[in-house]
């Protein structure tokens, strides 16, 4: 019992951090697969609307690989947040828990603040910059990017790529500008 | 039927994904089997380490904590040692084949889609891979974030050739 008791905290980085970089050579030993999610993506649009788009004219099939490894988080996050899950309220910085409840963001339970993300304000200005237009980013910029986190900057810093470093501090100052200068206005909303 | 050829010239391959299979064997579809459990282990560390936590990356743009430095720093480091260990000893995969790695060739995508990524990665606290553990502790709407990104991903294609690189 004390195992599992020890694995229901909060893991620190320096435990999380080295796991998450042995995916690395975990996928190129098991099978020669370059670690990169934001693929997912756009074998999606080659499985189901390649609209003959040279870009999505490629055999997907072969990347079905990354579609487990994707089934893999969503089954493990349901596992781990149902059975594993921290029982202590979450411990966030007091300057940004001051600044989110002046939002109106007072629970900040789980991974996602429920005032914004829910489907009640999918279609509420605010909801929909959040969610729709959000997702919409991730997906446009990190195709156009050529990668997302886990390809540039796991994957490609681990292969030391000029232009993962590249990538990866533009994805920086986007989150840097978003965060410091624009979410506060949408989050004013 | 559509019998336009399809497009396997590495060239654009690589220039567009970095993250390719580069097996040259086939396999019956039970050995991806492994990738399952691999993702699935990935899973709970986004989620026990609250690395897919918008709360967590909001602080981590805000300079309000070292958590998420800790983690993208480490996980780094251990790419980088593991990925220089591969080829040092030239190790191989499970099935005997050589691991091969591939160069990464610069063009403005990076920087613009990078920056536009990033703007996305801050407003959601999600990457490509978060939002299926995020979808996982049962906020469902994520689901609608995934599907917009699907979309986006489809407008890139479609304007591809038109935007700069």
């Amino acid at each position: 019992m004390e195992m599992i008791e020890f694995i229901k905290q909060p893991w620190a980085w320096y435990i999380a951090g080295p796991l998450v970089g042995l995916t690395v050579p975990a996928l190129l030993i098991l099978g020669n697969k370059n670690f990169g999610i934001s693929a997912n993506l756009r074998h999606a649009c080659a499985a189901c609307l390649p609209a003959n788009i040279s870009f999505f004219k490629y055999d997907w099939k072969k990347e079905i690989w990354n579609m487990f490894f994707i089934v893999g988080i969503l089954i493990g996050g349901v596992l781990a947040f149902n059975f594993l899950s921290n029982p202590n309220p979450i411990i966030i910085n007091d300057d940004l828990r001051t600044e989110l409840a002046t939002y109106g963001i007072l629970n900040i339970d789980g991974m996602l603040p429920t005032a914004i993300f829910s489907w009640e304000n999918l279609f509420t200005v605010k909801g929909f910059l959040m969610m729709v237009f959000g997702g919409f980013m991730i997906g446009f910029g990190s195709r156009y990017a050529g990668g997302c986190t886990s390809g540039h900057a796991i994957s490609g810093l681990s292969n030391l790529q000029l232009p993962s470093l590249i990538a990866t501090c533009c994805f920086f100052i986007g989150g840097l500008i978003m965060a410091n200068f624009i979410l506060p206005l949408i989050l004013k909303l | 039927m559509n019998n336009s050829k399809q497009n396997t010239d590495f060239e654009t391959r690589s220039l567009d994904t970095i993250c390719v299979n580069e097996s040259h064997l086939e396999h019956k579809w039970y050995h991806n089997i492994k990738y399952l459990i691999i993702g699935l282990l990935f899973g709970v560390v986004f989620i026990k380490a609250e690395i897919i936590s918008w709360f967590r990356i909001q602080e981590m743009f805000r300079f309000q904590s070292f958590h998420m430095y800790g983690v993208i720093g480490s996980a780094v480091l251990v790419g980088m040692i593991s990925v220089f260990l591969i080829k040092k000893f030239n190790i191989k995969t499970i099935y005997g084949e050589k691991i091969e790695f591939h160069d990464k060739k610069f063009n403005k995508g990076q920087i613009i889609g990078g920056l536009i990524f990033g703007l996305g990665w801050a407003i959601t606290g999600a990457c490509p891979g978060p939002i299926f553990a995020q979808i996982g502790t049962g906020v469902t709407v994520m689901i609608v974030t995934l599907f917009f990104a699907i979309v986006g991903t489809w407008v890139y294609g479609y304007f591809r050739d038109k935007l700069p690189h």
